[in-house]
Parts: structure tokens; C-alpha cells; sequence
């Protein structure tokens, strides 16, 4: 069972298979690394462990996180309660399955249609492929779609998006380029409030963290959402590039702070054979990870479940 | 750039002053502080081993000069070695003795391909030549209109192919029969993003570069990337030989040390960063600067020269001489701050300033273009002679003046208090830090700007 917007909805069988095939890479580069930095080790020694903090930051997992990682487990040797290498994955797997459940977090109920979802993030992170997945998965739970060509800035960006629309079979509501994007988001919510559609997925601009007048934009258009409809937008989702490093806390960390971030999407992830920065996020920030965008077909877009994407890092 | 590591490796040094030699203890918690330092600026791990084990060794073999502290004989190992390892001399781009000299333009999904294209054809044009674009993209949705809006905004040509067309090959080999023949001398290829675990999509490129011939293939790289910058670099420079990298985004807070780590690991060089969204925003890379910044030393260079070019010389002496002799006027003070908005953003000129000693409190300081805007059209709403003498403005004049430049009595009030105590003040900077180190560019400290804090 999956939690959505709407209540919840049986998940698919191959979830766990798909998800597995999608995080091949970061299995790779991870769960191997650490097997090949434990194999054949019967002591935990102080070679080891700098083996393994290598591993850890490879993985984008962040230095704070590493050292705590590190730190419990020195704790246990000195206490005896861990002597051996083989005990090790286990151990960090434990910590790391912690980390990540402690920020899971059920999206908020919507009573009456449209949901509202305003999806941000940093140039290039992957949002308008992202929105094209979404629309592609509500309907598939047949829902009705609406997006909103709200990036107004990008070259072709509206006509990306409309290519989505046409895929999904859903509408879009666009005006030109360069016009006010909370103009296009206050035409969308108010088509979607008038025609009942279920769900409002916004396209916005990508913008550095650091541009302060373009985060002023998105709280602008978090106002102008809020005039239509009180309790927009429903869901503020952040898109993140798997590949990026210990900026990705930064972007995280600043958009939640004017934009109200309620989850990340993990997306690009098998391209890459990291994935340690959602246990950075989720560490550091409490943001719970909603998706993982694992290929570049439509579908190709999992609900992120923390047991699950352990699971499917540690079992093969 | 790099200002959260300059910053980090500052407070590092800081501790390590006032320790009267270096020994093994000192350097080796300074190591384990530099160490954590790239490592949070996503500096890649090996690279970050390596480095460390340079900077030891050149540390612990060195002689303790008795000219500088151990604080300052680090700093300066840790640049030397920071230099070694970004490249020593800045690289030029490489042209072919027949043109059009293809260049194709690779990258993983979103690293700003497009955007870059289009600013290297804009560079490309500022620098002599006649370039010409193409997409060859046929699977990302609208990425060749994308180029196409790009080439309007540009004002550089594009050729456009048949939307129909889905061979990139066709495409690219089409697009350099059109530059041959109307004389264009270079052809960017924009490429499709790939994921670099892509095998089929990796072919296309080596089949493009195989056909192509190109002279220069360039990496674009996200300056956001993490551990994994190098790992893609590497990637693409073993199936293809990439022969530079440009570095995009870099006018975020990312620390950039994939810059560091690709230039390492391919041994390719960086050829330019990309510093914001508009189509100018792009520089060539400077290693021997970018080391500097890394250590606070901040980027007087670039700053110097951008002022060069938008300030007159004749110009400046007048002004050098006129602030010596107290004759500044607010007439003067008014072309100045017409000059120093020619330097581009405000925001953008700070950023090159070390953030270190007098100026550290610089990067806190928000400055409002609002405001220079507000105090020219103040200035303009003047009539000549109370521009030469201000002591003239009265009560009724402020109300004028007010008026015709949309303010307040206030604000005019605070204009000609501010300028008065920046006559007195710029008799004593003339010959200051600031006086020697930019000449030219002398500016009334706190004045244009309202308030900044420290100086």
C-alpha cells in the first residue's frame, strides 16, 4: 500500500523489482564497495574503518554522517559488543534504515479536489521530466490531471511540457513566455477548481538557491495558489539531482525555508552510483523522499519507501 | 566560488597561529581540518588523499622560513599544490587549420549543455569569430527548439534541420556543410544528455566524433555534482578524450570541488565556468585565480580587469586628482556611480573581493541597485550649479529636488549629509589600501551603498 494525496492505493508487485534495477548502480558502488572493503576481514581495526569511511563518502552521504556512522561503531567495539567484520553491514545498515524512517511522513489529506503540487528545484535536476512521470502515474490511478507551464523563464520549457501533456493525455495551461508565472498557476488551480480535476502539477523555473529574488518568486506563488484554494499548495516537492554532492543539503535546506518544502524527489538516480545525499537530507533536514525517479521511460518513477530502498540496497 | 572553503581553511589557519613552529602534531590536525574541508566541498575522496599526502610531505620537508609563520607557510603550500593540481596556465580553445572547427558540447542529463552552447557561441563571436549551432538532441522533448529560442536571444545562427529529422548524425553532417558554406568557422554541436552508464547513447557520441572530427570535445560538468563528478568525467574522457571542461553553475553556493577533481582525474583542462543565467555569464577559467579564491585570497584580478574595461583612464586621473584637491562634486560623484554600475551586478564585483581582514564583513553586505538609481536620479534632478556647490541647496531647492526626482525631502537630506562626510573622509583614503590597490577605482567607502558594516 502506497500513501497518496488521496488515501491509498495497492502497489504494484514489481515495486520492489524495479526499484531494485533502478538502484543497481548505487548497489554497485555502495553495498559492493562495502563487501569488498569487509571481505575476508575478521578484525575491526583502524585500516578498516578508513576503508569504510572512504566507502561512505563516495557515496555522497556527507562527512557529519560518516563520522557517526564511524563513531557508533568504534563505540561497540570498545564495548565489546562488536568484535566482528561480518556484524559490520549489518550495523550500518540498521543506522542508515534509522536515518531515513525517522523523516518518513504521510503526505497531507486533500478532502476535495484539485491537489495542488508545486514542484521546485535547482536548474537542470530533472523537475519537468519529473512532472511528466507524475501526470503519467495519477492517471494510471486514474486520476484527472492538470500541469501548469509555470517555468516561463527556460528556453522551450513551456513546449517541453506540453509534449508531457500530450503523452499523458493531460491539459496544459500555459501563456507565453517571459509573462508572470503566478498569472499561469492562478489560471490553472482556478480551470482545475472549476472542471473538479484531482491533481495541479506546476512546473516552475529552475533557480540557484542563492537567487533571493527568484525564491521570492516561488512564495509568491505559493500566495497566489493559497488565494484559490486556502490550503495550497498541498505538496511543495523538491527535485534533486542524484549525482549532486553536499550542495544538495544547501538546496534542500533553502528551499524548504521560503518555499515550504514538503518532500524531495530523488530523481536521475541510475545514473549514478551514489544516492547518499537522501540520508544526508533526511539526516539533516527531516524532509521525507516521496519519489525516486529511476530511468527515462514514463513509468519509471517509485513511491520511495525507506525499508525498501534499503532493502533493495542490501539484497541482491 | 569556493568562499565556504576559503572560509573553512581561514579558520583552520587561524588556529593553527600563534603555534611558533610547525611540528608533526600541529600540521596533522591542520591536515585532518583541510581534509574535512574538501571533503565537504565535494572534492573527490582520492583526490583529497592525495592532495593531503603533497601538502604533508612539502610541509614536513620544508625548511621553517623564519619570514613567514607556519600559518602562512601552509597557506602557501596548500596554494601551490591547489594550482598544481587545477592546472597552471589557463587554456586556450583549439581551432582547426580548415574551418569550421567542430566542437561538440557533451554532458550528463541537465548539466546545462543548451545554455552553455549558447553562451560559447556568444563568446566565440566577442572573440572574432563566426560561429554556428546545432542541436543534434532528437530525444529530449523540445531540446532543439530550446537552442533555437537560445540562437534568437543570442542573436548567433543556428541551423535548424528538418523537424522531422531524427539522425543526429544527418543533422550535425548537414549543419557543417551549411557553416562551410556560409563561411562559418566554428560549428557547436550540442549533444543529447546522457546518463553515462548509456552504452547506446555513448556510441552516437563516438560515432559523431569519429565522423565530426572535432577539434575540441567539451565536458560540461555541473558545478552541484558530487563524489560522482569525477566518475562520469572519467567516463566520458575514456570513450571519448574530452579535451577541456566547462563548469557550469557556478554562481550558486556549491563549493565546486569537482573542479578540482576532474581537472585531477581526466588531466583535461578547464576551459570556462559558467557564472549565472545570462547569456555573458560565462568566463574563461583562471587556475591561479581560482586558488586564490579557494584560500580567501579573493579575485582581485578579475575585478581589476573588469574595471579596466569599463572605466576610463583619462577619466579616472581627473577624478584622482580632483579627490586629492577636495574639488569632488556631486556632478563627479555621479559619473563615478554611472561607472561603477557599468561594471555589471554589484553583487557580482563583491563576490571577487577577498573576504578577508578589513573587508571580511563584506559578503554580509546586501547592496540595494535600487538605491544608486534613486541617488542619480536625485543628482539629476539638480541644476548645474547646485551640482558644483552644494552648500547652495536650501530648504525650498531640497523640495524641488524632491520632487522632481520622485523622493523624499529625506532622502535628499541624507544624500547631501552623506556626501558631505564622504568629502571629508575621501581626503584621508587617497592614500589608503583601497587608494593604492585599485587607483582608478576609488570609491567613497559606506557611501553609494548606505550601510556596510565594518568599514
Amino acid at each position: 500500500m502506497i500513501q497518496t494525496l488521496f488515501g491509498t492505493v495497492e502497489q504494484e508487485p514489481s515495486l520492489l523489482e524495479k526499484l531494485k534495477s533502478g538502484v543497481q548502480k548505487t548497489r554497485a558502488g555502495l553495498v559492493s564497495a562495502l563487501e569488498d572493503a569487509l571481505q575476508g576481514k575478521k578484525e575491526i581495526n583502524a585500516d578498516l574503518l578508513d576503508e569504510l569511511e572512504s566507502t561512505l563518502i563516495a557515496s555522497d552521504m556527507g562527512v557529519r554522517t560518516t563520522e557517526e556512522i564511524l563513531e557508533r561503531i568504534r563505540q561497540r567495539v570498545e564495548r565489546h559488543q562488536l568484535n566482528d567484520a561480518a556484524e559490520l553491514k549489518g550495523l550500518i545498515r540498521e543506522h542508515l534504515l534509522e536515518i531515513l524512517q525517522a523523516s518518513e511522513r504521510a503526505p497531507a489529506h486533500v478532502a476535495e479536489p484539485p491537489a495542488v503540487i508545486l514542484v521546485v528545484g535547482v536548474n537542470g535536476s530533472g523537475k519537468t521530466t519529473t512532472i511528466g512521470k507524475l501526470a503519467a502515474r495519477f492517471k494510471s490511478e486514474q486520476r484527472s490531471v492538470i500541469l501548469c507551464a509555470a517555468d516561463t523563464f527556460r528556453a522551450a520549457a513551456i513546449e517541453q511540457l506540453e509534449i508531457w501533456g500530450e503523452r499523458t493525455g493531460s491539459p496544459v495551461v500555459r501563456q507565453s513566455p517571459g509573462s508572470d508565472p503566478s498569472a499561469v498557476l492562478f489560471d490553472a488551480v482556478s480551470a482545475a477548481r472549476a472542471r473538479k480535476v484531482d491533481y495541479v502539477i506546476v512546473d516552475t523555473a529552475g533557480r540557484l538557491q542563492t537567487k533571493e529574488n527568484l525564491m521570492a518568486e516561488l512564495q509568491k506563488m505559493a500566495r497566489t495558489a493559497k488565494k484559490v484554494i486556502p490550503e495550497a499548495p498541498h505538496e511543495v516537492l523538491l527535485v534533486l539531482d542524484a549525482t549532486t554532492g553536499q550542495n544538495g543539503l544547501e538546496q534542500a535546506r533553502k528551499f524548504t525555508e521560503t518555499s515550504g518544502v514538503t518532500g524531495i524527489v530523488l530523481a536521475k538516480l541510475d545514473g549514478t552510483a551514489k544516492g547518499g545525499i537522501v540520508v544526508a537530507i533526511a539526516r539533516e533536514l527531516d524532509l521525507p523522499i516521496r519519489y525516486v525517479g529511476v530511468g527515462e521511460k514514463v513509468d519509471d518513477l517509485l513511491p520511495f519507501d525507506a525499508e525498501k530502498f534499503i532493502a533493495s540496497l542490501f539484497e541482491i | 566560488m569556493f568562499d565556504n572553503l576559503s572560509e573553512k581553511l581561514q579558520r583552520v589557519f587561524k588556529n593553527l597561529r600563534g603555534e611558533g613552529k610547525l611540528s608533526a602534531e600541529n600540521m596533522e590536525s591542520a591536515l585532518r581540518e583541510i581534509r574535512m574541508a574538501l571533503l565537504e566541498a565535494d572534492v573527490n575522496f582520492r583526490v583529497v588523499k592525495q592532495l593531503i599526502e603533497n601538502i604533508k610531505q612539502k610541509a614536513m620537508g620544508e625548511e621553517v622560513l623564519a619570514a613567514l609563520s607556519p600559518s602562512q607557510q601552509v597557506v602557501k603550500i596548500v596554494h601551490e599544490e591547489l594550482i598544481k593540481i587545477l592546472g597552471s596556465h589557463e587554456s586556450k580553445l583549439r581551432f582547426a587549420n580548415e574551418p569550421p572547427s567542430v566542437f561538440l558540447i557533451v554532458g550528463l542529463q541537465g548539466s546545462g549543455k543548451t545554455t552553455t552552447t549558447g553562451k560559447l557561441a556568444r563568446w566565440l563571436s566577442r572573440n572574432g569569430h563566426r560561429p554556428m549551432m546545432v542541436s543534434v538532441d532528437v530525444y529530449r522533448p523540445a531540446a532543439r527548439e530550446q537552442l533555437k529560442v537560445i540562437a534568437r536571444e543570442t542573436g548567433q545562427p543556428v541551423y535548424e534541420g528538418a523537424a522531422e529529422e531524427k539522425q543526429p548524425m544527418e543533422l550535425a553532417r548537414a549543419a557543417r556543410r551549411e557553416s562551410a558554406n556560409s563561411g562559418r568557422d566554428v560549428l557547436l554541436v550540442d549533444t543529447a544528455g546522457r546518463l553515462h552508464i548509456d552504452d547506446q547513447l555513448m556510441g552516437e557520441l563516438s560515432e559523431l566524433k569519429e565522423q565530426l572530427n572535432p577539434v575540441e570535445i567539451l565536458f560540461v560538468a555541473d558545478a552541484m555534482t558530487g563524489q560522482d563528478a569525477v566518475k562520469s568525467a572519467d567516463e566520458f574522457h575514456k570513450r571519448l578524450g574530452i579535451t577541456g571542461v566547462i563548469l557550469t553553475k557556478m554562481d550558486g553556493d556549491a563549493r565546486g570541488g569537482g573542479a578540482l577533481s576532474i581537472r585531477h582525474v581526466t588531466g583535461q583542462p578547464l576551459k570556462f565556468v559558467g557564472v549565472g543565467e545570462k547569456f555573458d555569464a560565462l568566463e574563461p577559467f583562471h587556475p591561479d585565480r581560482a586558488a586564490n579564491r579557494i584560500l580567501g585570497m579573493g579575485d582581485i584580478l578579475s575585478f581589476i580587469e573588469k574595471a579596466g574595461e569599463a572605466i576610463d583612464q583619462k577619466q579616472a586621473v581627473e577624478m584622482q586628482r580632483k579627490l586629492i584637491e577636495n574639488e569632488f562634486t556631486l556632478e563627479d560623484f555621479r559619473d563615478q556611480l554611472r561607472q561603477i554600475r557599468k561594471l555589471g551586478p554589484l553583487g557580482s564585483l563583491l563576490d571577487m573581493m577577498p573576504k578577508v581582514g578589513m573587508l571580511k564583513d563584506l559578503k554580509d553586505v546586501k547592496i540595494d541597485e535600487k538605491e544608486i538609481e534613486r541617488v542619480v536620479a536625485i543628482i539629476d534632478s539638480m541644476t548645474p550649479r547646485e551640482r558644483d556647490n552644494h552648500m547652495i541647496i536650501n530648504g525650498s531647492r531640497r523640495r524641488r529636488i524632491a520632487r522632481g526626482s520622485g523622493t523624499s525631502v529625506q532622502e535628499v537630506n541624507q544624500l547631501l549629509k552623506q556626501y558631505a562626510q564622504a568629502r571629508k573622509m575621501m581626503k584621508g583614503l587617497s592614500g589608503g589600501f583601497i587608494g593604492r590597490k585599485l587607483g582608478k577605482m576609488k570609491m567613497p567607502a559606506g557611501f553609494p551603498f548606505g550601510n556596510m558594516p565594518g568599514m
